[in-house]
This record gives C-alpha cells, sequence and structure tokens, in this order.
C-alpha cells in the first residue's frame, strides 16, 4: 500500500514538474522566436495564461466519439512516456516505472499519440485535418528511420534495452554517450528535429496552408488537453535524450540547463529556416541522418 | 465551497485576466482593412506582446475580425464562422464599412450596419484605421473584458430570432443548418 501512495505521489510531482518545465519552454519559444524577429514578443509566461483561458472556454463540438478520443490519445502518450522515462539519476525523488526493454516500449508508445490523433482527426471529416494527418504520417516514415536506428546501436553497443542501465553506463565510465557513440547521436539529433515539428518540418501544422492541420476541428478543452500533453511530451522527449546521451542529470536544475540546451537546437533551426514539402522532409531524414545511422550501427557491431 | 459565490468570483477574475491576455483572432479578411494587420502583427507594432495571436480556424478563435465591407454573399459566411466559434467569442468590426456602410453607403450588395446582423463588442472606425487605432481597439476590449462587460454572444442568443430576421431578410437563398443552443 505504501509503494503504491509513493508511486502515485511521484507521478502526479512528474506530471507537474514536466508540464510547468515544458509549457515555459514554449513559451520561451515564442519570445525567443519574437527577439530574432526583430520583435518585443509576449512574456514568457503567455503560454499558462493560454492554457488557462483554452481551458475556460466553453466547447460544443461533436463529431463521433473518436474525435474526443484523439486528444485523449496524445495525453496518455505523454503521461506513459514520462513515467517510463527516468527523470534524474539513480531515481532520487521521482520515481519511475522502468524496466528491461523500456527502450523499445518507448518506440512503440511515441507513435501511438500520433495514430489515436489520427483517428480522430479523420473523423472530423474536415480536408484539412487529413491532408495533415497523411503529412504527419509520412514524415514519421521520415524521422523513425534514424531514430530507430540510433536506438539499436546503442543497444547493440552496451547490450542492454534499458534505459537505467545506459545512464549507470556513462555514470560509471565518466563519458557521455554522445562522445562515445558519435554518429549515433547526429542521428537521434536531426531525428529530434522531424518529432519536435518546429520549421522546417512543420508540415503537419503548417497554420498558412492546412488551418493547422489535424486539430482544425478541435477549440477550447480539445486544445487545452493538446497543448498541456505537448508540453509534457516536450520535456519527457529532452529527459530522454539527456538520459541516453548526455549522462543524465544528478538534479532538476542541471536537468533543465541541460535539456534547454538541447531545446534550442530545434527552436533555433526552426527559427532561421522555411518550410519544407513533405517529399522533401521524407527525403532529408533518408538522407544525412539515416546514413549517420548506419554509420553508428557499423560502430557498435565492428567496434 | 466550490459553488460559493465568493469563490465564483474568484474564479472570474481568474478567467477574465485570461481571457483578455489571450485573444487568438480570426481575421476575416474581407476588405481592404487585412492589409492593415501584417504591420499590426510584425516586428513594428507586434501585436502579440498584448497576447494577440493568430488563429488558423474558427474552432480555435477568440476574436471575429470584420475587417472592411461585407457583400451579403460573404455574409452568409461570415455569419456561418461566427457560429462555429465557440464561447467567449468577440466580434471587432474594423474600418468605416461595417458602422455605417462608409463608401460603400449607397451600393446594391453590400450590407451597412454590421450590428444588424451580428452582435459587435468594439468598432474601430477610420478607412482605413491605422495600426495604432487597431491596437488600442485591442486595447479597448481587453478593458471590456476584464470588466466583463464584452457579451456579444450573450446577446446573439438572447435576441437570435431578431438577428435571424435581418439576415433572412438580405440572404436570399438561406439554406443554412439550424443551430440551436
Amino acid at each position: 500500500m505504501k509503494e503504491i501512495l509513493y508511486y502515485t505521489w511521484g507521478a502526479i510531482v512528474s506530471f507537474v514538474v514536466a508540464f510547468s518545465v515544458g509549457i515555459t519552454y514554449m513559451g520561451l519559444n515564442r519570445k525567443i522566436t519574437a527577439r530574432v524577429q526583430n520583435r518585443y514578443g509576449p512574456p514568457w509566461y503567455q503560454n499558462f495564461i493560454d492554457v488557462i483561458k483554452l481551458y475556460s472556454k466553453k466547447t460544443s463540438i461533436h463529431h463521433g466519439v473518436m474525435h474526443h478520443m484523439g486528444p485523449a490519445f496524445i495525453m496518455v502518450t505523454a503521461v506513459v512516456s514520462l513515467l517510463v522515462i527516468p527523470i534524474l539519476n539513480g531515481n532520487k525523488f521521482f520515481p519511475n516505472l522502468n524496466f528491461q526493454g523500456d527502450l523499445i516500449f518507448l518506440l512503440y508508445i511515441m507513435v501511438f499519440g500520433p495514430l489515436g490523433m489520427a483517428l480522430g482527426a479523420g473523423q472530423t471529416g474536415n480536408p484539412n485535418s487529413a491532408i495533415g494527418v497523411t503529412r504527419g504520417l509520412s514524415q514519421m516514415a521520415g524521422f523513425e528511420i534514424p531514430w530507430v536506428m540510433a536506438l539499436v546501436a546503442l543497444m547493440i553497443q552496451y547490450k542492454t534495452t534499458s534505459i537505467v542501465d545506459l545512464m549507470n553506463v556513462q555514470v560509471e565510465s565518466g563519458r557521455w554517450l554522445m562522445f562515445s557513440s558519435p554518429f549515433a547521436f547526429l542521428a537521434a539529433v536531426m531525428a529530434m528535429l522531424g518529432m519536435f515539428r518546429y520549421a522546417p518540418f512543420d508540415i503537419v501544422g503548417a497554420p498558412q496552408e492546412l488551418a493547422s492541420g489535424p486539430m482544425s476541428e478541435n477549440g477550447g478543452k480539445y486544445l487545452f488537453v493538446m497543448m498541456s500533453a505537448g508540453s509534457v511530451f516536450t520535456f519527457a522527449k529532452l529527459t530522454l535524450y539527456v538520459d541516453i546521451f548526455m549522462g543524465g542529470a544528478d538534479n532538476l536544475i542541471i536537468l533543465v540547463v541541460k535539456t534547454f540546451t538541447l531545446y534550442l537546437i530545434p527552436m533555433l533551426y526552426g527559427i532561421t529556416s522555411p518550410r519544407y514539402r513533405t517529399e522533401q522532409s521524407v527525403r532529408w531524414f533518408w538522407g544525412w541522418p539515416s546514413f549517420f545511422g548506419l554509420l553508428a550501427i557499423l560502430q557498435a557491431a565492428l567496434f | 465551497m466550490i459553488n460559493d459565490k465568493n469563490s465564483q468570483k474568484i474564479v472570474d477574475i481568474i478567467q477574465n485576466f485570461a481571457r483578455q491576455h489571450s485573444l487568438w483572432v480570426l481575421a476575416y479578411g474581407t476588405g481592404c482593412g487585412a492589409i492593415e494587420l501584417p504591420p499590426t502583427m510584425t516586428s513594428r507594432y507586434d501585436a502579440e506582446r498584448l497576447g494577440v495571436r493568430g488563429a488558423a480556424t474558427p474552432r480555435q478563435a477568440d476574436v471575429l475580425l470584420i475587417t472592411g465591407y461585407l457583400t451579403t454573399k460573404t455574409l452568409k459566411r461570415v455569419i456561418r464562422v461566427y457560429e462555429q466559434m465557440q464561447d467567449p467569442k468577440y466580434v471587432i468590426g474594423f474600418g468605416s464599412c461595417t458602422i455605417n456602410g462608409g463608401m460603400y453607403w449607397d451600393s446594391y450588395n453590400t450590407i451597412k450596419a454590421l450590428d444588424r446582423y451580428m452582435p459587435v463588442d468594439i468598432y474601430i472606425n477610420g478607412c482605413m484605421p491605422r495600426p495604432e487605432a487597431v491596437l488600442s481597439g485591442f486595447a479597448k476590449l481587453q478593458k471590456l473584458i476584464q470588466a466583463g462587460k464584452a457579451d456579444g454572444a450573450k446577446k446573439y442568443k438572447e435576441n437570435l430570432e431578431w438577428y435571424r430576421a435581418n439576415q433572412k431578410n438580405v440572404i436570399p437563398n438561406w439554406r443554412m443548418p439550424e443551430y440551436n443552443w
């Protein structure tokens, strides 16, 4: 009983931390974008205000059951991956549900949300949603390949499928995996650009051409759920990268510094880039990132 | 305690603060007024610092911005857009054309007073209003929201028959779904 309470409490605390950190990052993203464009920009807490407003909007849209379930699928994905990914080294303060094989589990669960969202968007009958879904799934076929290759290379090299084991390897050798397997890191970071869906890979949302794509029929509370799930998922993904490649973190401050440094890569690359077309995006992911992924597997198998 | 009057007041204050500082705008760019929006949103006047931001679809928007004259043909689309938006929603009439027809005052196929067909919370006059005027209109709307007085949507629901009669008067082939709230 005491253990169950401990885990429940830990889940709630890690959700709150992930939500506030993730949503602050998204607010900082808007602020930094504005500064790069020579604007003053909204305050960093603008996204908190947006979330409260979205929650306080009345919502009367009905397109069918799957339409209501779509945002819930995204939320489930975000929370489950947050619970599986260890937040700090040695599971301090944040208990989580990691187990042998959780890397493979993560590979599956991370595409579960977009698939559920695709079903929900399909039921709205909005043509923009349908185009957005096809684009999103094609792009996912693009960036999943270098991402899986990078993870498989790590699994071969260290003969484990557990994130905690990979973190322990780095703590014991004192060397981050981004230096000992650089090609896997390169491939994974390039796949991350697609995962975050900032420009030039924002072909799914694309407000100017697709009217925000899959979520074009979702307003008010649906958007609230999606925005909070997005912020939690942002934090979870960044923490996963820090855990695997940058040696994890001993406390929250180091974690925030490391995750924000990593978050700057898709953010700054996005601010300075226009938008790709779908086939350009897929071709980009099947080019250099997949090549680096292949090199990573070769390095892991041969050396 | 949750249904207490005082706690409801606190909730209202928080909600009105959030609504006031996060206005997602759906710009219905019918007339010439749409050209004033890019300078309002970009670096010179930067409306995003007030929390004003473009929304992609009516479902996500809070503010409907009617920029300029409306022909009877576009009025039909605007009404559908307005009824798709989620509460609480606000309408800004932009430019002289929405107030009294402006330079189209004797045109046969434009509507003269937008107020007869949709509830308008704020008018911004001018032909065209400069971005400063647009920003001051948004600031006025924010004050109304803070005071809880921007209740155009409520008025629309209460006087739906009157609005419908006016709309059907100018739209000859009325084939629209009948909404009931």
